[in-house]
Formats: structure tokens, C-alpha cells, sequence
């Protein structure tokens, strides 16, 4: 085991650097001008942009403005090229709202594509199954945005209930627990509208596990037996087929944050895709660099943690 | 013996041919995509050529009326006006040509790169497949609608910059697929002898192992249209699209989302055209990858 961790450890530590290295590029190799006021704004002096270029190292080459950059996002010295804040602290002040609304967001999808992932392998063949595979393809391709605009419009204008934000203002709230109520309600639909595509993707991928652990010999066994179907749908193939979820877990993730970008904006909710949406109007390169990087480090730590867990539940997979 | 071989393989595949066509089409859902997919790229190809002489039908969408503003769906415009009076259904049906163009295009950039990374990775195997394989995971860990709108928006917006940025990024799932694949065809007896008969390695995959891939390689594409037409509209209503006045089903909703509370059909119908138009697709892609398995 131990040397199975070690041996994913050097690989993240060698996707970290691919992933930093993607992050830099894309964002400094596009052409176009750094400057937040423009290429040729008279009014900004020689001397003026050339401390602008100094101060975000922007005068040096590429490879060594790489490796100041990674210095200073790891010392936490990185600036936004728009307040001069450090980045590292607009993206924490950011992150709480974030992980709560994307792990809100995780629950719903796992729970809801599992759920419909057994019941259409449950009725494989039948139209069961075709309605809950329509669903879910249904749930694929519906634009989220779109179905944001026609809930908000549904919710504020013919039942007038205020969803925008984090939580309702100008209303002084009896208790805590009253406040609580009114956040959660804040953070339901949003959560919910992103985890729709994410769930069908669920759905499927356990649907397709599902009906190959039934064709194995193990359930055929479990037949001659005599068990009750249910028993052996539940017992047997369920568990067997849950360990691809595990891997799905890490493959949600990178999908619930791209959703955010968009969601985050129509809700008006204060998460880290609303200042990626700002930072991407802004050309704010720092921001954009440090935004990628973060996101795609904490996807590849869950990937991690989920490689690990998959380690644990199936010990073949250590020996690959 | 050597034709009479040849003419048992070849009854042999239209068989099969027969067959798969013979599955393809018992499915209604499938059939029902397949019609919508068509008309679709028959409306795109149409739109395309009666504008290139000049015939705007049913209006041009362009052509803005400031007396006939926010007009809701009615017998004159069948779908209601914008907010500067354009006729949607008119914007929308070139819409449709934008939305066929990007689908079509951004996938050919992803499948051609993913293809090639992928049937080299799988062919070659050892120290370069692991190299290719390792940068495929680091490009997954991205967010990649979030990737695709950094690039497009440093790169500054155009249909050509949202095309290949689309295929630059997207192509990782495409390249893991048939990676898989040419493991499994590496494996058989025909490519053994075909190496053994000292066929040079990319000649060995362009004409012997990438047409046994085909089924694989035709359904990625499939099912990576909707996902370009789903990013390009993405991008449309976040204002990085392809730019007004050029009408796409995306930048009419981001035009529309202004007025959404009085002004729902340029909300609704542009949304319904896209879900309409990707579902097609995922299904399509899903009837086939049924029949070939």
C-alpha cells in the first residue's frame, strides 16, 4: 500500500507541474495586451507602463516570469493586476461560498444519478429504462443557463419569492435558525440546477456498471441459490458496481466548477466562478493564472484522495 | 481462392452493415434524432446559401424595427421581436448555422488531434504513451468550459478563436477512447501480420487500425457536437461569443436576459432550439453506440 501511495504522490507532484505549466501558457501565450487600460492610452506615459511592467515582472522572459509567478503564489505575494490584492486571499475570501454550493451541489448528484442509475439498470430494456435514459440525456443537454432564466423567472415573477445572493436583505431575522433556513434555501436552487448535468452523467456511468457486474458469473451463482432478485440486485451487484462512483467522484468535480461560472452570475452568488467571470472581463492575468491553477490542484487532490479510497475498497488496483 | 475470399468478406460486411442498419432504424427515439439532425443541418445549409444571394427570408435578421420592439409570438413574427425590434425566428434560423458551424468544425479540430495522440499513444505504448497519457490527465484536471472561456477571451472573440479553442481543449476524452481501442487492436492477428510483413508503423495504423476504430471515432464525434454547440452558447451568453450583430442562439438569450421578466420568448424559444439540438445529437450518439456494441 504504501508503496502504491508513493507512487501516486509522484505522479500528482508531476501533474501538478504539467498543470501549472498549462495554467501559465494559456493565459501568457494568447496575444493581446496585458495592460488593464489598453495598448495605446495616450494618456498613460513611457514611465508609467514601464513600472507596470516591472512590477508584475512582465519585462522579464517568459521561463522566469513562470518561475516568479510560482514563487509568488506559493509565498502568497501574487497581486491582481486590477486592486493590487493579493490574489490567494480574494480567492479564500471566495471559497467558502464556493465549496459550500459545489458540495451541495456533489450531494444532489450523487444521491439523485445513483438513484436513477439503479432504476434504470433495475428495468433494463424496459421503457423504464429508455424513459430514465431519455432523462438523463435530457438533463445533459439542457443548457443551464436557460433553465436558470426560466426558474427565476417562474419563482420571481409569479410567486414572488426572493432567491438571488446568499440570503434575503433588508429583513432582520428572529433567530439564527431562521437565517440558516433562509441561506439554505438560497444555496438549494442554485445547487441544484448544477448538479443536473453532473447527476445524468452519474446515472449513466452507474447504469453501464450495473448491467456488467449482472452478467458476471457471481450473480449467476447468486441465481442458482434461489436468492430473491432484489437480494442479489441490491446486495450483490450494487456494492460491486459502486466502485466506478468512486473514480466518477474526481470526474465531477472539474464539470461542477465550469457549471459555477455561468450559475454563479445569474444567481448573484459571491463564489470563486463569479471572480473568475470578473477576472476573465478584467484580463486580470494573475487572477486567471492563479484561478486555473488552484481549481485544477484541488481537482487533482481529489482525484487523489479518490484513487486512494479506491485502493482501499479494491486492493487489486494497488498492484497496477 | 483468393476471390473467392474476398467475395465471402465482403457479403459478410454488408451483413453487418445490413444489420446494424437494421437495429438503427427499430429505434424510434434514434430515428426521431436522426430526422431533427438532418433538418437541422438542412436549415444551417439553406440559411447559409439563400443569405450569400441576398434572400433573407422569413426577414432579415438584422433589420431593426424601433416601432415593433419586444413584440410577443404572433402571426407577423412568429416568434416576437428583441429589444430593437428584430424578428428572433429570423435571428435564430441563422443562429442555427452558427450553432451547426461550431459543432461541426470544433470537433473535426478535436477529433484530428485526438486521434492522432491518441492511435500513437496506443500503438507505441511504453515511455511515450505514459508521457501522452500523464498530459491527457493534467488537461482533465482542468474546469474546461472555464479553460475555454480564459482562452477565447484573452484571444479576443470570433468564430474561427472559439473554434479551435473548443477543439485545443476538448479533445482529451476522444484521445483516452481511442487510445483504449488501439490497445485492444494491437493485440490481433492482422496487425501482427501486418508488422510481420514490414508495414511501416503509420501506415500500419492509417490503413489498417483506424478503420476498425471507426465506430469508436464516429460516435465521440457525435457526442462531442453538443457539447461544442453547449460551450459556444455558454460563451454567447457570458458575451464571448460570436459577436452582434451576427445572431447566434446564445447571444440572443444574453441579449434577451435584460428583459427576461417582460420579454420571456427570447428566453425561451433560443433555449428550447439548443436543448432540442443537443439532445438530438446525445441520443443519436447513444442509439448508435448501442447498435455497434
Amino acid at each position: 500500500m504504501l508503496s502504491f501511495i508513493l507512487r501516486r504522490l509522484g505522479l500528482a507532484f508531476f501533474l501538478l507541474f504539467v498543470i501549472s505549466l498549462i495554467s501559465f501558457f494559456i493565459v501568457t501565450l494568447t496575444p493581446g495586451s496585458p495592460y488593464p487600460w489598453g495598448e495605446m492610452n495616450p494618456k498613460i506615459s513611457p514611465e508609467l507602463k514601464e513600472a507596470f511592467r516591472k512590477k508584475f515582472h512582465l519585462d522579464r522572459p517568459l521561463p522566469v516570469q513562470y518561475c516568479l509567478m510560482l514563487h509568488d503564489l506559493f509565498t502568497g505575494k501574487l497581486r491582481s493586476m486590477k486592486d493590487e490584492l493579493p490574489v490567494l486571499r480574494k480567492i479564500l475570501d471566495r471559497l467558502p461560498a464556493s465549496l459550500r454550493l459545489n458540495i451541495t451541489a456533489m450531494l444532489f448528484s450523487l444521491s439523485c444519478g445513483t438513484l436513477l442509475g439503479i432504476y434504470g439498470a433495475r428495468h433494463a430494456g424496459h421503457w423504464h429504462d429508455l424513459l430514465s435514459s431519455f432523462l438523463a440525456f435530457l438533463l445533459i443537454a439542457l443548457p443551464s443557463f436557460w433553465i436558470s432564466y426560466l426558474v427565476v423567472i417562474g419563482l420571481v415573477k409569479h410567486v414572488g419569492i426572493p432567491i438571488l445572493g446568499t440570503q434575503s436583505y433588508g429583513i432582520d431575522f428572529p433567530n439564527e435558525f431562521s437565517r440558516w433556513l433562509d441561506q439554505t434555501w438560497h444555496l438549494m436552487l442554485p445547487a441544484l440546477i448544477l448538479s443536473l448535468g453532473a447527476l445524468a452523467i452519474q446515472s449513466r456511468y452507474l447504469r453501464a456498471s450495473m448491467i456488467e457486474t449482472l452478467r458476471e458469473h457471481y450473480i449467476l451463482t447468486a441465481q442458482a441459490k434461489g436468492l430473491s432478485s432484489s437480494a442479489i440486485f441490491y446486495k450483490h451487484a450494487l456494492r460491486n458496481s459502486l466502485r466506478p462512483l468512486i473514480t466518477g467522484i474526481g470526474m465531477l468535480l472539474p464539470s461542477l466548477i465550469s457549471g459555477t461560472v455561468i450559475i454563479e452570475s445569474i444567481f448573484a452568488y459571491p463564489g470563486m466562478g463569479q471572480l473568475g467571470y470578473q477576472a476573465v472581463l478584467e484580463r486580470d492575468y494573475p487572477m486567471l493564472v492563479a484561478l486555473n491553477f488552484i481549481v485544477a490542484a484541488l481537482v487533482l487532490i481529489g482525484n487523489f484522495i479518490s484513487d486512494l479510497l479506491y485502493a482501499v475498497v479494491d486492493p487489486r488496483v494497488r498492484l497496477e | 481462392m483468393e476471390q473467392k475470399k474476398d467475395y465471402y468478406q465482403d457479403a459478410l460486411l454488408k451483413n453487418h452493415g445490413k444489420s446494424l442498419c437494421y437495429h438503427f432504424f427499430r429505434n424510434p427515439v434514434a430515428l426521431i434524432a436522426l430526422i431533427i439532425v438532418l433538418f437541422l443541418a438542412l436549415v444551417a445549409a439553406a440559411v447559409s446559401i439563400l443569405s450569400y444571394y441576398g434572400i433573407e427570408w422569413p426577414m432579415n435578421p438584422n433589420e431593426t424595427h424601433l416601432n415593433a420592439r419586444l413584440l410577443p409570438p404572433g402571426l407577423e413574427h412568429w416568434i416576437g421581436t428583441d429589444h430593437l425590434g428584430r424578428d428572433v425566428f429570423s435571428r435564430m434560423l441563422h443562429g442555427t448555422s452558427i450553432s451547426m458551424t461550431v459543432g461541426f468544425t470544433a470537433v473535426a479540430v478535436s477529433l484530428s488531434i485526438g486521434v492522432s495522440i491518441g492511435s500513437v499513444a496506443g500503438y507505441c505504448g511504453g515511455k511515450l504513451d505514459q508521457i501522452l497519457m500523464r498530459s491527457v490527465d493534467a488537461l482533465l484536471c482542468f474546469p474546461t468550459f472555464f479553460l475555454i472561456l480564459t482562452a477565447v477571451a484573452l484571444l479576443g472573440p470570433s468564430l474561427i478563436n472559439i473554434i479551435v479553442v473548443i477543439g485545443l481543449i476538448s479533445w482529451t476524452g476522444t484521445a483516452r477512447l481511442v487510445r483504449a481501442e488501439f490497445l485492444t487492436l494491437r493485440e490481433t492477428e492482422y496487425v501482427y501480420a501486418a508488422r510481420i510483413l514490414g508495414q511501416r508503423w503509420w501506415k500500419l495504423i492509417i490503413k489498417h487500425m483506424l478503420p476498425n476504430a471507426a465506430a469508436v471515432i464516429l460516435i465521440t464525434a457525435i457526442l462531442g457536437i453538443p457539447e461544442a454547440i453547449l460551450a459556444e452558447a455558454g460563451l454567447s451568453f457570458l458575451g464571448f461569443g460570436v459577436q452582434p450583430p451576427q445572431a447566434t442562439w446564445g447571444n440572443i438569450i444574453a441579449d434577451g436576459k435584460n428583459y427576461f421578466l417582460d420579454a420571456w420568448w427570447l428566453i425561451f424559444f433560443p433555449g428550447l432550439a439548443i436543448l432540442i439540438t443537443a439532445l438530438s445529437f446525445y441520443l443519436l450518439g447513444d442509439a448508435l453506440r448501442e447498435v455497434t456494441e
